[in-house]
């Protein structure tokens, strides 16, 4: 199925995601990452959050395999060419939070081997209040499948 | 462990455009961590963990995932700001692959900054200078 700009807006449904200490310990533990602000319950709570939070990139192990996305992408075609977290809020520890996954942007570019498709997918994660805390954004390279087999 | 001991945080107030900020030697990349790594974040690809599975499609074994030079770099940018600076906004285009072995090294430059906000441009890069990451923080100061 071709990807075109009539895609953009389509999401999932929204779903909730629980941000557990012990994750963040084992994501933290695989990135070698020792920053008490996501470790040291005692420490984070003296520090200016005032708690534990999570690592900047942790959203994206949030995704649910549960929910399914209205759009049927080729894995043979994606490539991951850049991602972006946009906070609000810091992410905290022990919280539970809305997620919902959009199509934000189709568009298409010049590249050195023709034209190249960008899809970006944007992640919202929402608190108990319905605000807005981060949006990660993933901008997919969604080659031909010529492209692919070279 | 206090939050402010750490050794690369920076004083926000007396940063300057262009200024370089210390950088961040992360240790050599194992299969291990790899394993680990894709247990915690969920991403199974058998490209990051099946050499068997990498070979069969032409690398020369497993790749680390994209996501956790990011890791390391999203550390680093943590790290520089400590809970003295608040990060609104961090991005990661994806560079060349990284293999089990491979160190990377996190470095920042000041691009802009003024007194309540900082625009950092971050680099991942292997032992050998190539870059697996090319990256981009906003950060604002101090937290309220």
């Amino acid at each position: 199925m071709e990807v075109t700009k009539e895609h953009i807006g389509l999401s999932t449904e929204r779903y909730k995601v629980d941000i557990e200490k012990g994750h963040i310990r084992r994501f933290c533990q695989a990135i070698g990452d020792t920053n008490p602000l996501f470790l040291d319950e005692q420490a984070a709570t003296e520090s200016a959050y005032g708690g534990l939070i999570a690592p900047l990139t942790f959203p994206v192990a949030l995704s649910d395999e549960k929910v399914t996305f209205p759009l049927k992408l080729d894995v043979r075609r994606m490539l991951h060419g850049e991602q972006e977290f946009i906070y609000y809020k810091p992410l905290r520890s022990e919280t539970s939070y809305t997620a919902q996954m959009k199509v934000a942007d189709v568009y298409e570019r010049e590249g050195k081997s023709g034209k190249m498709k960008f899809i970006i997918l944007d992640t919202e994660f929402r608190d108990d209040n319905d605000e807005l805390v981060v949006v990660s954004r993933t901008n997919i390279i969604y080659r031909t499948l010529q492209g692919a087999m070279k | 462990m206090t939050v402010t001991n750490q050794m690369r945080l920076v004083q926000w107030g007396e940063v300057t455009e262009g200024q370089m900020l210390p950088t961040y030697e992360k240790p050599p990349i194992t299969k291990v961590q790899l394993v680990k790594y894709a247990g915690a974040s969920g991403d199974f690809n058998p490209l990051h963990t099946d050499d068997a599975f990498a070979k069969e499609i032409g690398m020369p074994g497993v790749i680390a995932h994209g996501m956790l030079i990011m890791g390391f770099l999203g550390e680093y940018v943590m790290q520089l700001a400590g809970d003295k600076a608040l990060v609104k906004q961090f991005s990661m285009r994806f560079g060349a692959m990284t293999f089990p072995g491979d160190t990377v090294t996190c470095g920042a430059q000041v691009k802009e900054v003024n007194s309540q906000r900082a625009s950092l441009e971050l680099t991942a890069k292997k032992q050998d200078g190539t870059i697996v990451g090319m990256g981009a923080a906003i950060i604002t100061f101090p937290i309220a």
